[in-house]
């Protein structure tokens, strides 16, 4: 029974965990990023920076890696 | 290119048998002998020779020729032929030469080695491009803006040519670092006989390369003697090169103390080793109170002055620098403790004089004999000025 | 934070290296680079096989970053330097990366030459259509009635058409991208790096600290979004007139032919007297 439960909080944790990673040090928040996400998956943070907040809705096309100038951001799923 | 050189080491001329030939043909030919596998190059008289030759005779060993769409391009093609790990260089005239100032000075900073031929001619500007003149001796020194301590070589006979532009790419790998050789009109076309040395003979320095492994590498490190190890393009060690003041990575950098190493690294690295940079002829110095300082195709006459002085009573030597810059102050300020009188002569208005009078032992008299009409200064032109000035 | 390093472009940049980059937020010369970088890793090419030289400005500062053999030169010479670099050293895909004011004011004797020469060096430019490290004074990109520090009154010279330039001055393949469609940029790249001879990549990009400041364009996100809307595909672009095109580029694989590459010439210059030699070699030995 552990063991499905360790599944389950697994697979969840894997759902929860961001489609794409910002790497804040890098980034210098030109939003270019938060603007083109057809999906709109960043927000703003309480620093100015873009986070994911709907990271569920991502569909991983890759605009936001390939625009940014810093890169900053990286997939964690490819 | 490296195995092309080791492959065929054949010869491009006679060995020691007379051979009659042009001083620009010289420049080639020991060019090809040092090893050089790259020119590139813009036509101008009275430099073209030298081009026309190595176009003809490069490819044969396996070596590139290109001619640019100028000297600015030529210098800059060289440069980036030597970091690619070719000898290379390139060849021009007086106009040519303040073109290429600015990446000269490139070659400096980033310790580049190559070789510049300048066959001098009359200037300022288009000047007189068929006539001979000295007049590029200070800019061969303080040509390209900053602070840098060039290399610049002086020959006055056609064996000369073929001899120093030998040293001249020895030099240039084993300091890492631009060499000028400033040939001049009447030099570059005027034909000797000549013996050359074969090529077991001569003295080839090859920078050596790195031993570390690339992670270890630094392109500009500061050794004990400032001569670093160089790599090359395409062999592993993935460097960067840069025209900024840099660390001894070549990143860029704004640090004081590493702008401080770096341009320090560029004074030392000749300064330290005046004792092998000084190349100077002394003729008939031992007993003489006249000193006659000239260098270049002014020597040849200054030669032929001093027999004839002596003949005439006069006590007189030649000194002769061979490598101009950096100068040979050690050797000069010697002579100038033992005589009274020194004759510069100079195929400008006074340049190279300049450098003596810096070194003037109390009373010495120093005098320069100039002439810039485009004509050679003669023998009895230099006994006629010691004349004046003993009577 | 091992997916940190799992993009693809942190493969190519220098462990030795401070990030974030130099430039702007927002700069459109870091998108051009990470497609750079991604057309390089799709050709697969040995790191030690590629050498990127530039001039002076703001893209001439990409070299310093990759982890390629990198050359920074003089302003305007990168070209020169390049061909040097290719002659003595044919394996080396030789790339220079260089703005608009670098490589056709200063530089644009060597560009043209180069592209005459046909020698196989791939050229990117990074146009940004001004001057962005000294301020944002007029290149000769700047469009015709903008401004620029150095054009307060707005723009009263005409401008290059960078594409056109290298078309007619002999370049084999020419292709123009923006940093709106990075993908495909780095796809235009790839190509061109492949191609034998001279290829230029003209690539559309943003300076709004310096242009878009000046001409009121507004944000980088602005700029970059403009590129979409004014960016017209090389085969819609056929299928349209000269009218409709007006003010519009055209994107895309511009133009492509094949001409004798000049290192490759000169290579069959080398080779013939290889052979004679060996020719004459046997005849004495036998
Ligand atoms: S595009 Fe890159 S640098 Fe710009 S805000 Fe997004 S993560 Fe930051
Ligand atoms: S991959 Fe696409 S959908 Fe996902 S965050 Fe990036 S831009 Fe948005
Ligand atoms: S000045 Fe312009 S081109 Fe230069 S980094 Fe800033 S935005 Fe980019």
């Amino acid at each position: 029974m552990a063991d499905t439960e360790k599944v389950e909080v697994k697979k969840k944790w894997k759902k929860r965990s961001d489609p794409v990673v910002i790497y804040k040090k890098w980034c210098k928040a030109c939003f270019i990023c938060v603007e083109m996400c057809p999906q709109k998956v960043f927000d703003t943070d309480r620093d100015g920076y873009p986070v994911v907040t709907r990271g569920l809705d991502c569909t991983q096309c890759s605009i936001c890696w390939l625009h940014c100038p810093e890169f900053a951001i990286t997939s964690s799923e490819k | 290119m490296a195995e092309v050189e080791t492959k065929r080491k054949k010869s491009f001329y006679k060995e020691n048998v007379p051979l009659l030939m042009q001083g620009n043909e010289a420049c080639a030919l020991g060019a090809l002998a040092a090893g050089c596998r790259f020119f590139a190059g813009y036509p101008i008289t009275p430099s073209t020779e030298i081009a026309e030759i190595l176009s003809r005779l490069l490819p044969r060993v396996g070596g590139k020729f290109i001619q640019m769409e100028d000297e600015i391009a030529s210098i800059a093609a060289i440069i980036g032929a030597s970091i690619a790990g070719a000898k290379a260089m390139t060849s021009t005239s007086g106009p040519g030469y303040s073109l290429m100032q600015e990446n000269l000075g490139y070659a400096y900073m980033a310790e580049v080695p190559c070789v510049i031929v300048n066959v001098m001619r009359g200037g300022p500007s288009t000047g007189l491009p068929t006539k001979v003149a000295q007049g590029d001796v200070m800019q061969s020194k303080w040509g390209t803006h900053g602070d840098y301590f060039p290399i610049v070589i002086v020959p006055s006979s056609v064996k000369e040519c073929f001899d120093y532009t030998v040293k001249a790419f020895s030099l240039s790998e084993e300091y890492r670092i631009p060499v000028t050789v400033l040939s001049d009109e009447v030099l570059g076309h005027m034909r000797e006989i000549v013996k050359l040395p074969s090529q077991e003979e001569l003295n080839i320095v090859t920078v050596p390369k790195p031993y570390e492994p690339p992670e270890w590498y630094k392109h500009f490190e500061i050794t004990p003697d400032f001569r670093s190890p160089m790599a090359s393009f395409g062999e592993g060690y993935r460097f960067h090169l840069t025209g900024l003041t840099h660390d001894e990575y070549g990143f860029p950098t704004a640090s004081k103390t590493e702008i401080v190493r770096k341009l320090e690294k560029l004074r030392l690295k000749t300064m330290r080793h005046l004792d092998e940079l000084t190349d100077v002829r002394v003729e008939m110095m031992d007993d003489a109170h006249i000193m006659i300082f000239a260098y270049g195709s002014t020597a040849r006459a200054a030669r032929q002055a001093i027999r004839m002085a002596r003949k005439r009573r006069f006590k007189v030597g030649l000194i002769q620098p061979r490598i101009i810059w950096p100068f040979p102050d050690q050797i000069v300020r010697e002579y100038l403790e033992r005589v009274d009188l020194v004759i510069v002569p100079e195929l400008n208005q006074g340049q190279i004089i300049r450098e003596v009078k810096r070194l003037r032992y109390r009373h010495v008299k120093i005098i320069g004999l100039n002439r810039f009409d485009g004509e050679l200064i003669t023998p009895q032109q230099i006994l006629d000025k010691l004349k004046e000035e003993r009577h | 934070m091992v997916e940190q390093v799992s993009n693809v472009t942190h493969k190519y940049l220098r462990p030795k290296k401070t990030f974030p980059n130099v430039w702007c937020p927002g700069c459109g010369i870091g998108i051009a680079m990470g497609a750079l970088i991604r057309a390089i890793d799709s050709l697969n090419f040995n790191k030690d096989d590629v050498s990127v030289v530039s001039g002076i400005g703001c893209t001439a500062r990409i070299p310093v970053y990759l982890d390629f053999n990198t050359l920074h030169t003089t302003h305007g010479r990168a070209i020169a330097f390049a061909t040097g670099v290719k002659l003595a050293n044919p394996k080396l895909h030789v790339i220079v990366i260089s703005g608009d004011g670098d490589l056709l004011a200063i530089g644009g004797n060597h560009f043209i030459h180069a592209a005459r020469r046909n020698i196989d060096i791939t050229c990117i430019l990074v146009n940004n259509y001004i001057y962005g490290m000294t301020g944002g004074q007029y290149s000769p990109t700047t469009p015709f009635a903008k401004n620029a520090s150095t054009a307060p009154y707005g723009m009263i010279e005409q401008s290059f058409d960078p594409s056109d330039l290298a078309k007619s001055s002999g370049a084999t393949y020419v292709a123009r991208g923006t940093v709106y469609h990075a993908s495909q940029l780095s796809r235009l790249i790839s190509q061109a790096i492949s191609h034998n001879g001279f290829s230029f990549v003209e690539v559309i990009s943003n300076c709004h600290t310096q242009y878009g400041r000046l001409n009121r364009e507004g944000s980088a996100v602005k700029m970059i979004q403009w590129q979409k809307e004014y960016a017209v595909p090389a085969s819609a672009a056929a299928r349209m007139t000269r009218e409709e095109l007006e003010g519009k580029f055209v994107t895309g694989k511009l133009h492509e032919v094949f001409r004798p590459e000049y290192v490759s010439e000169y290579q069959k210059i080398i080779d013939k007297f290889n052979e004679e030699e060996e020719e004459n070699r046997q005849l004495q030995e036998s």
